[in-house]
C-alpha cells in the first residue's frame, strides 16, 4: 500500500539540520605560488650542492679537482666570451637546423608509412619485421655509414635523426590505427567515406591524440641523438660544442653546452605540447 | 512477391565458429513502420542487426534492403573529433547546395533543442545530448531505414523516458523505417508497431505483437501496460514462469 501522506514528521531532526558545509577548496592563487616557487627552491639547492662540492676539502686535499667539476660561477663566467664570438648562437642554430630538417622528414615520411601499415595487413605483413628492426637498431649505429655515405655537416646529422625518428614514429602511428574503435568505420561507411577520404577525414583524426603524443616522445629522442650526431659527425653545433671543449679540457664549456641542450629539450617538448590544445585533439586527453 | 517492403530477410542463417546465432531467419518489414525486437542477451540481436546493415555477411540466406540505411550506435557513435554541427553535417554529405545545407543544419539542431551546442564537441556533452545528436545526424539528409542498437541503454532511467519521448516527436516530423533493438521491454511498448519477441540463441522469433495506440504513448497507458505483460510473458519472464520453474526444480 502507498502511503499517500508525506511524514515530514518522521525525519529525524539532525537530519533536517544539519547545515549545508560547503568544502574548502585551497585558493588556486596560493597553488600557482607553490608550483612557483617548488621548482625554483629546488633548482637553487642543486645549484648550492653543486657550488659547495668543489670546495670541500679531506685532509687538505680538494674532494674533486677544479677542471672535474667547475663550480656554477665558473660557468657562469664562460658565458660572455662564447656569446661575443658567436659561437653559442651558431651552435644553437646548426642544432635546431638539424633537428628541424630530420624531424620534419622523418614527420613527413613515417606517419603515412604507419597509417599504410596500420590500414593494410599484406603492408603489415610485408613491411613490419623490417620497421621492428631498424626501431631496435640504436640510430648511433649508423654514424660510420653516415659519415661514409654524406661526409661531415649537416646531411650525416639529419640523416641521423631521421633514423632516430622515422621508426618509432611509423610504430607509433600503426599502433595506433589498430585501437580505432571499428564503430567508426561502420559510421563512417554509413555516410559513404572511402578511400582517401576516409583515410584523411577519419583514420587521422581518429589517431591523431596519439600522433602528438608519439611526436613529443620521438622529438626527445631525436633532440638526444643530435648530440651524439655531432660529436663525430659535424664540425659546430651544440653536440661538437661540447666534443670541443672536452678536448680542450674546458668542462665549464661542457657545463654550459649541456644546461643549454637541456633547456632548448625543454622548449621543444613545450612547443609541441601546443599541439595538443587545438580542438580537434582535445577530446583524446580529456576522456 | 510483394514489392512493398523496406528490409526483407530470406531464411537467412549467421554463426560465428560454429555458433549458430541466427538459423534461418525470415523477416519483412515495410516502409514506415517502427519494428522493436526484444530478446534475451547474448540471443543475437546485434547480429542480425549487423545483417540488416551490411556490416556482416549472413553465413547463408539472403538480404534485401531499399533505401539508405543508417545505424544508431549505443554508444561512441559520433566522431568526437567533430563538434555536434560536423557530427550533423554528416548526414548532409549529399548536399552539393550549400544554404540549403546551412538551412538543415540549423533546423536539426532546433529539432533536437541543442543550438547552443551547435560547437561543442561530443565530449563535452552528457550522454543523452550524445543520443540526440546521433538521432539527427541519422535523420538528416536523406535517409530511409534507421537501425538503432539499444541507442537508449547506457542513459540513466528517467533521461532514457525522455529519450523516448524525443524520437517519437523526431519521427512524427520525419517518418522512417525503423528496426529498434533493445532488452528493455517498456521501450518497445512505449514505441513499437510491431513487437517481434526473439527466443534465446539462435535467434527466432517467438511471437509478434501488434501496437496501434498512436506515440507518443504514456508509460501507465492501458495499452502500454498490457503490451509489457505480453512481451513479459513471452520472454517467459512472468511470476507464473517462476513459479512454475521453482515447481519444477523442487521435484
Ligand atoms: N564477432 C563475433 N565472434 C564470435 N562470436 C560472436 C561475435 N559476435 C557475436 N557473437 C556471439 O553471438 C551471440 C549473439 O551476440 P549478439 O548478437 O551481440 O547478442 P545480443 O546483441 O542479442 O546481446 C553471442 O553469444 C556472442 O558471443
Ligand atoms: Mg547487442
Amino acid at each position: 500500500m502507498i502511503d499517500e501522506k508525506a511524514p515530514h514528521e518522521t525525519l529525524t531532526p539532525e537530519i533536517r539540520t544539519r547545515p549545508f558545509e560547503k568544502k574548502k577548496q585551497g585558493s588556486p592563487k596560493r597553488f600557482d605560488i607553490a608550483s612557483l616557487l617548488l621548482p625554483l627552491l629546488v633548482l637553487g639547492l642543486v645549484l648550492a650542492v653543486w657550488a659547495i662540492v668543489p670546495t670541500l676539502k679531506i685532509r687538505g686535499h680538494p674532494l674533486v679537482e677544479d677542471y672535474a667539476l667547475p663550480p656554477p660561477l665558473t660557468v657562469l663566467q664562460s658565458i660572455p666570451d662564447e656569446v661575443h664570438t658567436g659561437r653559442l648562437f651558431s651552435d644553437t642554430v646548426a642544432s635546431l637546423f638539424r633537428i628541424g630538417a630530420g624531424f620534419s622528414l622523418a614527420v613527413a615520411l613515417g606517419v603515412p608509412l604507419g597509417l599504410w601499415l596500420g590500414s593494410r595487413r599484406s603492408v603489415r605483413a610485408a613491411l613490419l619485421p623490417g620497421v621492428n628492426f631498424f626501431r631496435n637498431l640504436s640510430p648511433l649505429a649508423w654514424i660510420p655509414f653516415a659519415i661514409l655515405w654524406f661526409g661531415i655537416g649537416d646531411p650525416a646529422a639529419i640523416f641521423l635523426i631521421f633514423m632516430a625518428s622515422f621508426f618509432p614514429l611509423a610504430m607509433a602511428t600503426m599502433a595506433a590505427v589498430a585501437t580505432i574503435p571499428v564503430v567508426h568505420f561502420r559510421v563512417a561507411k554509413d555516410y559513404g567515406f572511402q578511400g582517401r577520404e576516409l583515410l584523411l577525414h577519419v583514420t587521422l583524426p581518429a589517431i591523431l591524440p596519439q600522433v602528438i603524443t608519439a611526436l613529443r616522445v620521438t622529438a626527445g629522442v631525436a633532440w638526444i641523438v643530435v648530440v651524439a650526431a655531432e660529436m663525430v659527425g659535424c664540425k659546430d653545433g651544440l653536440g661538437y660544442g661540447i666534443y670541443d671543449a672536452r678536448s680542450a679540457l674546458r668542462l665549464d664549456l661542457v657545463a654550459l653546452y649541456m644546461i643549454i641542450i637541456g633547456l632548448l629539450g625543454i622548449g621543444l617538448d613545450r612547443l609541441l605540447s601546443q599541439l595538443t590544445r587545438l580542438p580537434g585533439v582535445r577530446w583524446g586527453y580529456e576522456r | 512477391m510483394n514489392d512493398n517492403f523496406a528490409l526483407r530477410l530470406d531464411h537467412v542463417s549467421r554463426d560465428f565458429g560454429g555458433l549458430p546465432v541466427l538459423d534461418d531467419l525470415s523477416l519483412t518489414i515495410t516502409p514506415g513502420e517502427f519494428v522493436v525486437l526484444v530478446g534475451p542477451s547474448g540471443c543475437g540481436k546485434t547480429t542480425l542487426l549487423n545483417v540488416l546493415s551490411g556490416a556482416l555477411a549472413p553465413s547463408s540466406g539472403t538480404v534485401t534492403t531499399q533505401g539508405v540505411l543508417r545505424t544508431v550506435y549505443q554508444h561512441d557513435g559520433l566522431f568526437p573529433w567533430l563538434t555536434v554541427r560536423d557530427n550533423i553535417g554528416l548526414g548532409l554529405r549529399g548536399l552539393t547546395d550549400k544554404e540549403a545545407k546551412a538551412r538543415e543544419l540549423a533546423e536539426l539542431l532546433a529539432l533536437i533543442r541543442l543550438e547552443e551546442f551547435a560547437g561543442h564537441y561530443p565530449h563535452q556533452l552528457s550522454g543523452g545530448m550524445r543520443q540526440r545528436v546521433e538521432l539527427a545526424r541519422a535523420l538528416a539528409g536523406r535517409s530511409d531505414i534507421l537501425l538503432l542498437d539499444e541507442p537508449f541503454s547506457a542513459l540513466d532511467y528517467q533521461t532514457r523516458l525522455r529519450l523516448r519521448r524525443e524520437l517519437a516527436r523526431l519521427l512524427a516530423l520525419r517518418p522512417r523505417t525503423v528496426v529498434f533493438v533493445t532488452h528493455d521491454i517498456e521501450e518497445a511498448a512505449q514505441l513499437a508497431d510491431r513487437v517481434l519477441v526473439l527466443s534465446e540463441r539462435p535467434a527466432q522469433v517467438k511471437t509478434e505483437l501488434l501496437l496501434t495506440t498512436p506515440r507518443p504513448r504514456d508509460l501507465t497507458d492501458p495499452s502500454v501496460v498490457e503490451a509489457m505483460g505480453r512481451i513479459i510473458h513471452d520472454l517467459g519472464l512472468a511470476e507464473s514462469d517462476f513459479e512454475l520453474r521453482e515447481k519444477n526444480l523442487g521435484e
